[in-house]
């Protein structure tokens, strides 16, 4: 008698593979072998999987389209398989994937524009919690604004590329004709946030990824810009002024 | 032998762009703030296709169990909540409702 990890290891193995016959211990009632009603089980699974995937990524798809998706959705779905029963949290590792997938190795962006898709998802389903207007950090003299830490909202995050990933993301998302979009025309940061009910994506300077990232450690705003300007370009004013009215500080203490 | 210029970053600098930053959030249309487009409604989601939240019995989003059932909400354009029919004479409702409930074993 296999032991319940053993068990349940050969089953995923018998999911992944076709090849593979069901664990023992797999019966079925009726006349046909157990192993048609498994191949019927394992197909479910994948089809609804590679669904899943297809539903998160939009804009893949789109760029790459429909056929070459289904077949890079079949390969990920085949080599990943969920570890949560929430539907939901399958599908993050999706844009590393793509990052790695050969046949997509020329168009090199992918996997930016996918993580976009991804984040907005993550903000979508975030937890809810409510923005810290503006005012409330008008009163902080000067001299302590350095020592702030601030509060970031749960649906908050902010992607760097070194490919204008935004810019397709956002023709891909929301024109009927997409716009042409010069992939030599520089990196782009994208921040993301679900402040209220509807998912917000908006431009940022690059840096205030590792802006946030710092601050998210609970790190002061000081030392949060000193890691952002390393990063040419980095404004720490517009990454401010799009935290702030994009709802992604909720707090604030010393 | 590449030579790295930190870039100068004094106090004053980070206190002058935060407050520039504050006056300019204060002044523009919060996105936070502005009344949104969509509304939660109870009680009209197919099972596991709930938005997040919806109390004992599921833990989040995708989680509710029955069909329609009552604290489970999922995002409708504003103002149409209360005008969606569902089967059983079922309507949707901007409040949990207590029908449709999972058993709790």
């Amino acid at each position: 008698m296999p032991s319940q990890a053993e068990y349940e290891a050969d089953f995923v193995q018998a999911l992944r593979q076709p090849r593979i016959p069901p664990p023992a211990g797999v019966r079925h009632p009726g006349s046909q072998p157990p192993a048609l009603r498994f191949g019927v089980y394992r197909n479910n699974v994948h089809v609804s999987l590679v669904e899943a995937v297809t539903r998160l990524y939009p804009v893949v798809q789109r760029l790459v389209g429909e056929a070459f998706f289904q077949a890079v959705a079949r390969r990920f779905v085949g080599q990943v398989l969920p570890d949560s029963p929430v539907l939901i949290d399958y599908g993050e590792t999706f844009p590393d994937f793509l990052d790695h997938f050969e046949p997509a190795a020329r168009l090199p962006y992918l996997g930016d524009v996918a993580r976009i898709e991804w984040a907005w998802h993550r903000a979508y389903h975030a937890q809810d919690q409510t923005p810290l207007p503006p005012q409330a950090l008008a009163r902080i003299p000067p001299a302590q604004v350095g020592h702030l830490r601030l509060g970031l909202h749960p649906s908050l995050q902010v992607l760097d590329s070194p490919w204008p990933a935004l810019s397709i993301w956002h023709t891909n998302r929301h024109d009927a004709q997409v716009r042409r979009i010069d992939r030599d025309s520089g990196g782009e940061a994208t921040l993301v946030c679900r402040p209220d009910m509807e998912v917000l994506v908006c431009a940022v300077p690059l840096g205030t990824a590792a802006l946030v990232r710092t601050l998210s450690t609970g790190a002061k705003l000081e030392q949060a810009t000193t890691q952002a300007v390393e990063q040419p370009g980095f404004n720490l004013q517009t990454s401010l002024v799009a935290l702030l009215s994009s709802g992604g500080i909720t707090a604030f203490r010393f | 032998m590449t030579q790295k210029t930190t870039p100068s970053l004094s106090t004053a600098s980070v206190a002058g762009a935060f407050a520039l930053a504050v006056a300019s959030a204060m002044v523009a249309p919060s996105a936070a703030a502005s009344s949104s487009t969509m509304e939660k409604c109870y009680g009209v989601s197919p099972a596991g296709e709930n938005d997040c939240a919806a109390g004992p019995g599921t833990s989040c989003s995708g989680t509710s169990t029955q069909d329609y059932q009552g604290n489970a909400w999922t995002l409708v354009p504003a103002g149409t909540c209360q005008d969606i029919e569902l089967p059983g004479d079922r309507q949707g409702s901007l409040e949990p409702l207590d029908r449709d409930l999972p058993r709790q074993s």
